[in-house]
């Protein structure tokens, strides 16, 4: 039976194990980033491949064509041939059923150079070739300028409808008492857990008694009667607002919607830029509304429901759908990446306070 | 708004009246006056609609011949409780879903949370931002990018499966992700975590909320790290997990995205993605059955508030509030 070891450890310096530690959990991170973000890897590498290549054995993972190699004036294939008991990459000017001609590319001067074996047996060298054409055509076969414009126009429409009506709501609650004041707010803040089905078909069929279904003004024309969680942000933005500011101006003889818009508006513009971004991108996301009162007219389709329909047609080419895919996560990403501050807490304001 | 301040509200309401001044009265008026949006909004566009969508659920509906509508009593209800087993497969189904993605996200969330939260990783920021990004990303290309890369042929994840466990993965007898009916919500599960950010950064300023003065005399007393995660962490942000939770189950329910993009709501494989949503929709906008379809609308919102009630019915046993009332 082995001894146990009674002598006691002398712990490592603090120095090294914060080392340790530092070294594990950052590779642990980086493992788990680099799995996470996989998928996005694969989308880019895809996007550039040509349409065959996923079909052909042998062919590499990264973006690649058949290689050729120009001899003479003619364009001839480019094989992998085992000679000299290494593996070459030659081009194949005369083949024959018994042996066949190569010449190699690296040292054309040598001349053609005969090899003994069936041609048809070796594969093919595999050059790395990034199709960035497939960008323009996934952007001209989903018409993607007509996509943007839809989605521009409907998430910075209804964007200047959410955040001006929600700012004024946010006011009114933040700053003014009147009976009922607590179960109004209850009933707002609970609106954003309804389930949106609810309120639907009626809606749907009053739009449809409108003339309506198949315009935009389904999506556009709600955004402009304010929204739960945008309310909340902002009240609470403009309830650390100093109310000195707003009482010397009510003394000054300021009535309400002047001190709104000269003191509150300008006071708030984090908490607006904030509102701004979620809603611009709850807007470029959206897919259910459009697909419900747009079906049927491409012309006003967003990204997302265009993104779609163009996904049932050409779902062969996988290539031209993962870059359109990137297309259009290209926008928000880059938005989000100069704006992640404000926007980062406005959506913890919203979800640590409520 | 949390469960205490929820009590105090209802509280206030029972309180009572005394007339208003006339100072009182004009503050009022203004009050009104700047809450008019929401509350013509909250009219026109739910409380209405709310009322007309369960009218409607008692008949027989079809917006292009809406003269023919007939009143059918709760034929529909009968229809989609006791008749259509559809609606509780497709319920099923929805929960089935949910209690795979949900816990998985949540739990995913709060691991990089905590992760990023530790001192010990160098170059948080970049992380926090790289880990959010794809949330930023519009789902349906977020949809169109992983049914690349779970392809059974061509996607990486089979090729990185079967390089390095060499159980094959690829080809028609390789792992079919999203043709299985064993794995599909696990394939939908994996697209869900790249909408991680929002709680991701949630649960980290949640958890750098906690004062630093109980880990340190958690420290002195010797608690291990995991004793400090059970016993300090994991408690004081219980209101931001709750309520992580109770959105994370709403939105469970309208599920429909993913299927609607892959398979236009076939709910392929074996019906396995036909969710309580697309099945909705399919009555309601593809049949056309409106009445009908505003039945299931209702009873889903009143799954929804069981499940909210329930849950906010739990929230004294396991969450903590520090302000609780006395």
């Amino acid at each position: 039976m082995p001894e146990k070891n009674t002598e006691v450890r002398k712990p490592l310096p603090k120095k090294i194990r914060d080392l340790i530690s530092s070294t594990l959990l950052t590779g642990m991170t980086w493992g788990i980033l680099v799995l996470f973000l996989l998928p996005m890897a694969f989308g880019i590498v895809t996007a550039l491949k040509t349409e065959s290549q996923a079909g052909k054995l042998g062919a590499p993972w990264y973006p690649a064509t058949e290689a050729t190699y120009e001899y003479e004036g003619e364009k001839y294939d480019i094989y992998l041939v085992p000679i000299d008991g290494e593996i070459k990459e030659m081009a194949l000017i005369k083949s024959g059923r018994q042996e066949s001609q190569f010449v190699d590319p690296e040292n054309p001067e040598a001349g053609l150079i005969t090899w003994e074996g069936a041609w048809r047996s070796l594969e093919r060298g595999w050059e790395f070739d990034p199709q960035w054409g497939n960008f323009v055509s996934a952007w001209k076969t989903v018409n993607f300028p007509r996509l943007l414009w839809n989605t521009i126009k409907y998430a910075g429409i209804t964007t200047i409808g959410a955040v001006l009506s929600s700012a004024l709501v946010a006011y009114g609650f933040a700053r003014f008492s009147f009976p009922g004041k607590n179960i109004f707010f209850m009933l707002m803040l609970s609106t954003v857990i309804l389930p949106g089905a609810v309120t639907l078909i009626p809606t749907y069929f009053v739009y449809l008694q409108l003339g309506w279904v198949g315009t935009w003004l389904p999506l556009m024309v709600p955004a402009f009667f304010s929204w739960g969680t945008n309310v909340f942000l902002i009240r609470q933005f403009i309830m650390t607002i100093p109310i000195d500011l707003d009482e010397a101006a009510m003394i000054d003889g300021a009535s309400p919607l002047r001190i709104f818009f000269s003191i509150i508006l300008p006071q708030s513009v984090p908490a607006l830029t904030a509102v701004s971004l979620f809603h611009f991108f709850w807007a470029w996301n959206d897919f259910f509304n459009p697909l419900i009162y747009l079906t049927g007219n491409p012309d006003k389709y967003p990204i997302t429901v265009g993104l779609t329909a163009f996904n049932r047609l050409y779902s062969q080419q996988s290539n031209l759908i993962q870059a359109s895919a990137l297309i259009t996560a290209v926008i928000p990403v880059i938005i989000f990446f100069f704006a992640q501050r404000i926007f980062m807490q406005g959506v913890v304001i919203t979800g640590v306070e409520k | 708004m949390t469960v205490a301040e929820f009590g105090k509200a209802v509280k206030n309401l029972k309180g009572k009246r005394t007339p208003l001044t006339i100072k009182q009265k004009r503050e009022a008026r203004w009050g009104f006056f700047f809450l008019s949006p929401w509350m013509i909004g909250f009219l026109l566009f739910y409380l209405l609609p709310m009322i007309a969508s369960f009218a409607f659920s008692l008949t027989k509906f079809n917006p292009a011949v809406p003269d023919e509508t007939v009143y059918i009593g709760f034929t529909n209800w009968i229809r989609a409780i006791f008749r259509d087993k559809e609606v509780l497969l497709s319920f099923t189904r929805t929960i089935h879903f949910a209690a795979i993605s949900l816990p998985v996200g949540l739990i995913f969330a709060l691991f990089l949370a905590i992760l990023l939260n530790s001192e010990n990783v160098i170059g948080k920021t970049i992380y926090r931002t790289l880990f959010y990004m794809p949330s930023m990303i519009p789902l349906v290309a977020t949809v169109l990018i992983w049914n690349g890369v779970l392809n059974e042929h061509t996607g990486w994840i089979n090729i990185l499966i079967e390089r390095f466990t060499g159980i094959q993965a690829t080809g028609t007898d390789g792992i079919r992700w999203l043709a299985d009916p064993q794995l599909v919500y696990y394939a939908y599960t994996m697209f869900g975590l790249w909408g991680v950010g929002n709680a991701m950064i949630i649960f980290l300023a949640a958890v750098q909320g906690v004062p630093t003065e109980l880990y340190e005399a958690a420290e002195i007393d010797g608690a291990s790290w995991f004793r400090r995660l059970f016993s300090i962490t994991l408690p004081l942000i219980t209101p931001v997990i709750f309520y992580q939770l109770v959105l994370g189950v709403i939105g469970s329910l309208q599920y429909f995205l993913a299927p609607f993009v892959l398979n236009q709501g076939t709910g392929f494989p074996e019906g396995k993605t036909r969710f309580y949503m697309v099945y909705f929709y399919k009555q309601s906008f593809s049949f056309f059955n409106m009445g009908y379809g505003a039945t299931l609308a209702w009873l889903m919102f009143i799954v929804a508030l069981i499940i909210t009630i329930f849950l906010f019915g739990t929230a004294k046993y396991w969450v903590y509030y520090a302000t609780e009332e006395k």
